[in-house]
């Protein structure tokens, strides 16, 4: 019998916030250890927390977006337990009431379109971090990323097998940095994932006991410790054993999970609501403005590409894997005709994204503005360049000579079409090359090949390749 | 001018008669001289005082300031003080100096102010003798023998025993209004929320309010002044326009309706106390007042309740005082959990650490709809029967205390004892209404009694009101302690 693997994901992704959820302190990423933990973040005695506008405003956004119910009063709670870099002994968090609740996120699969269904998104504070290397046998403590809101985002148990848990964090990341609530840089921890895995014969209807795994930072590793955990399950399972439910910590340089602590050893928190800060109320004014200000999402994009464009699922999906790609296509291809719109897709879903890919950039990094890379999709489709003429301007525009009009003329890229002119060119290749003239008469199509690369060197590739196909298979017939 | 008023010296201040030197000096000297005995104040700074002083005198000079330029005060050793050791009676802070002022403290000392030092208190103001603090009990200024109500008793004492004119302290379940009570001075305790908490070092969170301690009703409507105000720093501070809270010191008695609750006067009562109190109802009916009798039902509920909510916030509001980054550490231990448990067991006294114990159960998995929830709804309740009241009545008349000043040590062994204590003032706060004590007698031993009052929310006026209008008819609040070095 073969088993089914489920997977639910608790996604903390940092709010795009200057200051931090409850104090005024910078969230700038990078700062000298404790540079940026004011007295509210050191939780001095006598210090209360204020919450951030920005934040909640940033979690209705994301609440809008997947359309969860948005609550119009929420409340915060006190999570309670000692560690050295929770500085108040407890965290500030959402817990019997969060911000957000329900909402789906529309995931691509190989087998179609998935719903994934949220439980919830609440509001919360970070911790700091202990830093445990350099300070012989102590620990030290940077409190800068402690209270840096985030949003924890609670999948259900909805995800069959790491596939479509990595196909799911994937979109969901490709989501919140889309809507702007979060930056999504995964190496600075701004999107973290921990999964919950539990294992079930297939048909079965009851969940198995689940495992918490923690520390997945990469959707790499979230991949191979889902795979690892799931292995290990079905493991004990198929020995007649039992899984205990614990938090496990994945390890990437072992590829494995083991046991960060069991169900006995679980922290009781003691959740009450924090006294110190009122119930959260939002109203319907603000629900309102933060929806009518909501970008165009994803899904819908893709949906208006493929239609209005015709363009394939894969081209649809690579323009719109970012709001600012989607945005630099559509303002390459202003006011274009069809032709134009099928050539721009095809040029910045292969040559763009390479690059882009190669450099590891974004394309809001990208060195060739929308209307340069119209200039030079214009030049290709009035035939003015031909595929390989486009390339060579195409690296030109990438390392900073302007516009394709202005590369053209500098260095005399325009393609020949002037009849005579190739005629004349062909003519010069075919007395300069018997040899190869004789080898394609006698059935050798190489020869006739190398006759035309003769012809597009001798005219510096400026010839348009079609016309020397034809003029040669003419002059040889 | 050491019994003087914060009024009279005022006044005194404005006409050039002494200057704020002169008045930090002689109270700098009387703190000196009685200290010893009384352990009113752990800190002081004599230096700083008369800086603070010099300046004052400056802006008077230069014409500028208010009321309270120049007037010395004593803040409660639970309000954070800038460069000033802020201790809040606990190991845990002997060494604590904060580096910002508490909006309290700010606040008191734009209006001019002099800081004479920090004074006394309860642990983490959890006690209601002054017994629990690292330093020391303070000893009552009517007898040193008896304690002086906490956990503001260094703050009471302080005023009592003219070592300052006026301070400031904070009230979680009477720990303004008792030791008032019991030192023969007047004490008041805002609406919730009235009063910003930045700054003030918190015990329980939806429960603490700061408040003035001085000889008159009058003097706390000044300090109350300078106190009240939105802060943005607190968000249950509460943003509304600023009022004189000494507007209404000539109110008119006539026509009044006082509630005196039954809940108020049962079982426990001490009979001296019961007579004062009953007098001074008598002189307000004499003044056209109407009796009014109401109920409370719930009122019996709120010492439990009380005792399930504040230390289930204490639990976690102290959890900060760990050892990491500020304050006391065990100077050995084995690892993390030792480190904390060391410094927490060594660092904390014994009620604060049964109250953290409590709060910790109270809240734990399984107890939590039991006690925390219940209590909660409770404290609704207790609330709702305050509300239903002030529809038939403007204040609520009442003791303080269920008795006078106790003797020190007499109720250390038995908690519930002592948390009796403060049956008649735990129930305004639980509903964040605002009340007052000021002296209506003393007993057969000659130890004052307080009499409280409680108004509607944001009533505070009309109860200052209230309570000056008795003090101008009676002397109470005027009398000395006999037996001062």
């Amino acid at each position: 019998m073969s088993w089914e693997i489920v997977v639910g994901l608790e996604t903390h992704a940092q709010l795009r916030t200057r200051s931090k959820i409850f104090s005024g302190a910078s969230t700038a990423f990078g700062a000298a250890p404790n540079a940026q933990a004011c007295a509210v973040d050191i939780a001095l005695p006598g210090v209360l927390p204020v919450l951030n506008q920005a934040a909640v405003e940033l979690a209705i956004r994301f609440g809008l977006a997947v359309g969860a119910t948005i609550n119009r009063r929420s409340i915060f709670a006190r999570k309670n337990y000692f560690y050295p870099d929770l500085p108040k002994g407890y965290q500030i968090s959402q817990y019997e009431r969060p911000i957000a609740q329900g909402g789906t996120v529309p995931v691509m699969l190989p087998e179609g379109e998935k719903h994934v269904a949220l439980t919830r998104a609440h509001l919360e504070e970070d911790a700091g971090k202990s830093l445990h290397e350099d300070f012989h046998g102590m620990s030290g403590i940077d409190l800068n990323r402690a209270g840096t809101p985030l949003l924890e985002i609670v999948s259900e148990p909805d995800l069959r097998g790491a596939k479509e848990a990595i196909a799911y964090a994937r979109a969901l990341h490709a989501l919140v940095v889309w809507i702007g609530v979060c930056d999504g840089n995964m190496q600075e921890g701004s999107f973290r994932c921990d999964a919950n895995v539990s294992v079930r014969r297939v048909g079965e209807t009851a969940y198995g006991t689940r495992c918490e795994i923690k520390n997945l930072n990469s959707f790499r590793f979230m991949e191979r410790a889902i795979e690892y955990e799931a292995r290990r399950q079905i493991g004990i399972l198929e020995d007649g054993g039992r899984i205990e439910q614990e938090t496990r910590l994945y390890d990437p340089e072992r590829d494995e999970t083991r046991s960060m602590r069991s169900k006995e050893e679980a922290h009781d928190y003691r959740y009450f609501p924090d006294p110190d800060l009122l119930p959260l109320v939002v109203h319907e004014a603000d629900i309102a403005r933060i929806r009518a200000a909501m970008p165009e999402l994803p899904a819908e994009r893709v949906k208006r590409f493929s239609e209005a464009y015709a363009l394939s699922p894969a081209t649809a999906a690579i323009l719109t894997s970012s709001l600012q790609m989607a945005d630099y296509f559509e303002a390459v291809i202003a006011s274009a005709d069809r032709e134009t719109v099928r050539q721009t897709a095809n040029w910045i879903a292969g040559s763009v994204s390479a690059k882009l890919n190669a450099l590891g950039i974004g394309i809001e990094d990208c060195p060739v503005s929308p209307a340069q890379l119209r200039g030079l999709i214009d030049r290709l489709t009035d035939g003015t360049l031909s595929s390989k003429l486009a390339k060579e301007v195409d690296d030109a525009m990438w390392a900073g000579e302007g516009s394709a009009d202005e590369i053209i003329e500098r260095r005399g890229l325009r393609q020949m079409t002037d009849v005579g002119a190739i005629e004349k060119a062909v003519d010069d290749v075919l007395a300069a090359n018997t040899r190869q003239v004789e080898d394609y008469r006698a059935g050798k199509q190489k020869a006739f090949n190398s006759l035309v690369g003769q012809v597009m060197k001798a005219t510096r590739g400026k010839a348009n390749p079609t016309q020397v196909n034809e003029i040669l298979r003419r002059k040889l017939a | 001018m050491l019994n003087a008023t914060v009024a009279e010296l005022s006044v005194a201040l404005s006409a050039r008669r002494v200057s704020s030197v002169e008045l930090a000096r002689l109270f700098l000297e009387r703190i000196e001289r009685l200290n010893a005995t009384l352990n009113a104040f752990i800190t002081v700074d004599g230096e700083r005082t008369l800086d603070a002083a010099r300046q004052a005198d400056a802006r008077r000079a230069r014409r500028e300031g208010g009321p309270l330029t120049g007037i010395p005060i004593a803040h409660k050793d639970i309000f954070c003080t800038r460069g000033l050791r802020t201790t809040c009676g606990s190991r845990m802070l002997e060494n604590f100096i904060s580096p910002y002022d508490a909006h309290v403290v700010e606040r008191l000392a734009s209006a001019g102010t002099v800081t004479l030092g920090k004074t006394n208190m309860d642990e983490f103001a959890m006690g209601s003798s002054n017994e629990t603090s690292y330093f020391g009990p303070v000893r009552n200024a009517w007898n040193t023998a008896r304690v002086p109500g906490g956990s503001s008793g260094g703050s009471a004492v302080a005023v009592a025993a003219r070592m300052a004119p006026a301070a400031t302290g904070t009230d979680t379940g009477g720990s303004i209004r008792q030791p008032a009570a019991l030192t023969g001075i007047c004490g008041l305790k805002p609406t919730y929320g009235l009063v910003s908490r930045y700054g003030m070092i918190a015990f329980a969170s939806s429960l603490d309010q700061g408040g003035p301690l001085a000889k008159s009703a009058q003097d706390l409507a000044l300090l109350l002044n300078a106190m009240a105000g939105f802060d943005r720093r607190d968000s249950t501070s509460l943003e509304r326009a600023p009022e004189d809270y000494a507007r209404m010191l000539d109110f008119d008695l006539d026509g009044l309706r006082i509630g005196v609750p039954a809940e108020f006067f049962g079982d426990g009562l001490d009979a001296m106390v019961r007579a004062g109190v009953e007098a001074a109802l008598r002189w307000f009916v004499a003044q056209g007042a109407r009796t009014v009798p109401i109920r409370l039902p719930n009122a019996g509920l709120a010492l439990p309740v009380y005792y399930v909510l504040a230390p289930a916030e204490a639990s976690s509001n102290l959890s900060r005082y760990d050892g990491v980054r500020y304050g006391y550490r065990a100077r050995e231990y084995e690892d993390l959990m030792d480190m904390y448990v060391r410094s927490r067991t060594e660092g904390f006294g014994e009620e604060v650490k049964r109250r953290i114990l409590v709060g910790t159960y109270v809240l734990s998995h399984g107890y939590y709809d039991a006690y925390y929830l219940q209590a909660q709804k409770l404290r609704r309740l207790i609330a709702e029967d305050f509300s239903a009241a002030y529809r038939d009545c403007d204040v609520i008349l009442g003791p303080t205390t269920p008795t006078t000043a106790f003797a020190l040590g007499s109720k250390l062994d038995d908690p519930v004892q002592m948390y009796l204590n403060d049956i008649y003032t735990i129930p305004a706060p639980l509903a964040g209404l605002p009340a007052l004590s000021i002296p209506c007698g003393f007993d057969g031993q000659g130890l004052p009694i307080g009499l409280h009052l409680t108004g509607n929310y944001f009533s505070e006026a009309q109860l200052l009101g209230v309570a000056h209008r008795y003090q101008q008819a009676s002397d109470w609040h005027l009398r000395l302690p006999p037996e001062l070095p």
